[in-house]
């Protein structure tokens, strides 16, 4: 009988009785059901939800592995002149690193806020643990008569470091980097539960509506392939700053 | 500061909010948390172990070892729970899936790196004594690769606290994260008494595997092992 108005029903039947609701005037009859993954949503909804909250997953990576870095580098240069440090700061950041990332969030709430800085200094406590191991054992993985050819030639300790020691490193900063950088991405989802920001934004929207699958599966789909993306930018990223480990392999 | 002398009142009061009658206890939830964490770990270890070992005990499947170790790292914890929810809805089963999927690559990727980078010659040694292929596993091989092995349970047990507690972000209740998550009746000062027993829960986690790994660990090892590798060793993410 209404064969005729079918679409129109549908999109009657849509307005009237949401499933999904708050998802815009364009909600079409597979985001009104709920089905498997709406591609229309998606392409919909890249600009206003999807990407936003990516850019922000992907800055708060960034600052967090970014810092990190330097303080990870710094401590561990450190160490590796004055070995007795090492022990402390292993205990300390495996302290920090046990903290599950739920918990250790509303920590920070407490003293510096429901912001950014909560956020920024949980990720980047992750992050200590895993770089300073990582560069600390490359560093310590330089051959002595390296070293000591690098000193016959002449070659200053600072020389030394930066022109020896640390391109002989490379390989293992860039693996701690990697185990970094995918790490930090998994834990940003939980940002959201303090600062509003990251792909754990859509996906907390989308647990509170059904739950919506295709949010669900956009949002944490896209988490994970921005941690696989990463690793593989850190893996041509080392293939270009370390030739030589190629021409051996060969 | 002020918040914090609240929140170890609510921890004092073993969770007890005053006008909000028939709330669970902290005791009650601490115990729930281990009880879920606990059962997904042994699932993971059940599963992984054995896998680890066999694999490294052939010296066979680095690729697939390493990289699964690599892919579990990238997966979000939120993200696999509200995956498993949008397909399954989210009940024990379906935490404790999750839980498996993400404990079980650390643990295969230390068990094998751990068997695989036993001393070759320890092992020619053990099988020309005699040893058959499962004597030279569970008396050279294992005892030889504790570290590595608690290395990654260890990890694992981190991933699976953590998750239990995430899981109450997904709708799932039954654990401490449960006060965590709603802030409006626990108030701040609950939410900061709830992450204070989720913080000492998780470190009492890893004091306890570590004390039990140091009783596994033999004897000569104990004399000469320097601290067990906490992360994965830095050759792990270079395959």
């Amino acid at each position: 009988m209404f064969v005729g108005f079918g679409p129109v029903l549908s999109s009657v039947v849509a307005a009237a009785e949401p499933v999904i609701p708050d998802y815009g005037a364009q909600s079409s009859s597979c985001v009104v059901h709920n089905h498997f993954f709406c591609a229309d949503w998606v392409s919909h909804n890249w600009g206003p939800v999807l990407w936003p909250a990516l850019r922000g997953h992907i800055l708060l990576a960034l600052v967090a592995v970014g810092i990190g870095f330097v303080i990870s580098l710094a401590l561990a240069l450190t160490a590796h002149r004055y070995g007795w440090l090492e022990r402390p700061t292993i205990v300390v950041t495996t302290i920090l690193y046990t903290i599950p990332s739920l918990a250790l969030f509303e920590l920070l709430v407490a003293p510096v806020g429901p912001n950014v800085y909560s956020a920024e200094i949980a990720l980047v406590s992750y992050t200590l643990l895993i770089l300073f191991r990582n560069i600390l054992t490359g560093l310590r993985g330089v051959p002595s008569e390296v070293l000591e050819a690098a000193e016959g030639m002449g070659m200053s300790r600072k020389q030394a470091l930066t022109r020896v020691e640390l391109p002989l490193a490379l390989p293992a900063i860039v693996a701690g980097l990697r185990i970094a950088v995918v790490t930090i991405i998994a834990l940003a989802t939980i940002v959201y539960t303090i600062y509003n920001a990251g792909l754990g934004v859509p996906i907390h929207t989308a647990l509170g509506e059904g739950p919506f699958k295709t949010e669900l599966i956009a949002a944490g789909g896209l988490a994970i392939l921005l941690a696989l993306t990463a690793d593989a930018l850190l893996v041509l990223l080392q293939r270009l700053l370390t030739p030589w480990t190629r021409a051996r392999a060969t | 500061m002020h918040e914090f002398l609240e929140a170890f009142r609510f921890i004092a009061h073993n969770g007890a909010i005053a006008g909000e009658p028939g709330l669970p206890t902290l005791t009650h939830l601490a115990l729930e948390t281990l009880k879920v964490a606990a059962i997904g770990l042994g699932i993971s270890i059940a599963i992984a172990v054995p896998l680890g070992v066999w694999l490294g005990h052939l010296h066979r499947g680095s690729f697939a070892a390493i990289n699964l170790g690599n892919i579990g790292r990238a997966l979000p914890s939120l993200a696999v729970l509200a995956i498993g929810d949008a397909f399954l809805g989210l009940g024990l089963t379906v935490v404790e899936l999750a839980l498996v999927v993400l404990a079980v690559p650390p643990i295969v990727t230390n068990a094998y790196l751990g068997v695989d980078g036993v001393d070759r010659d320890l092992v020619d040694a053990a099988r020309g004594m005699g040893m058959s292929g499962s004597e030279i596993v569970t008396r050279v091989e294992l005892p030889l690769a504790v570290a590595p092995l608690f290395a990654g349970i260890r990890t694992a047990a981190v991933f699976v606290v953590s998750t239990t507690t995430i899981a109450s972000l997904a709708g799932f209740s039954g654990s401490l994260g449960d006060v965590i998550a709603n802030e409006t009746s626990y108030h701040f000062s609950g939410v900061l008494g709830a992450a204070i027993c989720v913080a000492a829960l998780a470190l009492a986690v890893e004091g306890v595997l570590t004390l039990l790994q140091r009783a596994l660990t033999p004897r000569g090892l104990r004399l000469v092992e320097p601290e067990p590798a906490r992360v994965p060793p830095a050759e792990a993410a270079l395959a």
